[in-house]
């Protein structure tokens, strides 16, 4: 079973907003002993996705909790927006698709840096990431 | 507004990046160093990052893009310092760097791009330099 042990959230809605945003994480994951190359991915996973937020989205909230299972600790980052929604899940999830002027490694790349990667979207009305990071995953 | 310092070394030009860059502060850098290049008609660029722990897709693309820009005007770029947890990182999320130069320290990138220019250099000294 997952256990929250802690929650935080704060909104990205500037360029600006990125830089605080990763700082908030790392200080969570520095917080559960995370090692530096976890850590690095998980902070480099929460820039690309606030960026994605902001650039598809003009941004949206992101929370950051703590969580438990078993022994093993880890941190959740959830990243919801209201912006217009993902149409072809399964595209966006491709390497190498960006309907932005990216290079398109955001969602897959991302993907590959967490433990547990989820997507929801609906077109219209907007998208939620959730993203899980172990200690030592 | 905030700016990165770009130290030029003979024909060298470097940079150290220190902070954690933003957006606009990355775009700035690219084109600070593109006019620098031009103004100055550096042969080589060096990149250090190893006080940078996060380099993203966007920072990666940055890089690139400099690294680009600057061949086109006739100057090597070269990223010097990645730390090793980014290494990983920046390879998992699927960038390669590809078209940039790196090396792992500032001496050892300073000798490449030596190597990558060649002798015949116009910009270094050559008076003692005959030999063909």
């Amino acid at each position: 079973m997952l256990t929250i042990l802690s929650k935080d959230s704060m909104t990205v809605t500037r360029e600006q907003d990125v830089v605080p945003c990763r700082n908030r994480v790392k200080e969570v994951a520095v917080k559960i002993g995370m090692g530096i190359v976890n850590q690095t991915k998980l902070i480099t996973a929460a820039s690309e996705l606030a960026r994605n937020m902001l650039r598809y989205a003009n941004g949206g909230q992101v929370v950051i909790e703590v969580v438990s299972k078993g022994r093993e600790s880890g941190v959740r980052l959830t990243f919801a927006d209201k912006g217009p929604g993902i149409a072809d899940i399964n595209l966006a999830m491709q390497d190498g698709y960006s309907t932005g002027k990216s290079l398109g490694l955001g969602l897959p790349g991302t993907k590959r840096l967490v433990n547990e990667f989820d997507l929801k979207s609906i077109v219209g009305q907007g998208t939620t990431i959730t993203i899980l990071k172990w200690k030592n995953g | 507004m905030e700016k990165i310092p770009i130290l030029r070394m003979g024909s060298f030009l470097l940079v150290t990046i220190q902070v954690d860059l933003y957006d606009r502060l990355a775009l700035t850098l690219e084109t600070d160093l593109i006019n620098m290049v031009h103004k100055t008609g550096a042969r080589g660029v060096l990149i250090d990052i190893s006080a940078v722990s996060i380099v993203d897709s966007f920072m990666g693309r940055i890089l690139g893009n400099i690294a680009s820009m600057t061949r086109v005007l006739d100057a090597e770029t070269v990223v010097v310092g990645m730390q090793p947890a980014v290494a990983i990182t920046l390879i998992e999320l699927g960038l390669s760097l590809s078209g940039v130069y790196t090396a792992l320290d500032v001496e050892r990138g300073m000798s490449l791009l030596q190597t990558k220019l060649g002798p015949n250099d116009e910009l270094v000294d050559d008076d003692a330099d005959d030999t063909e």
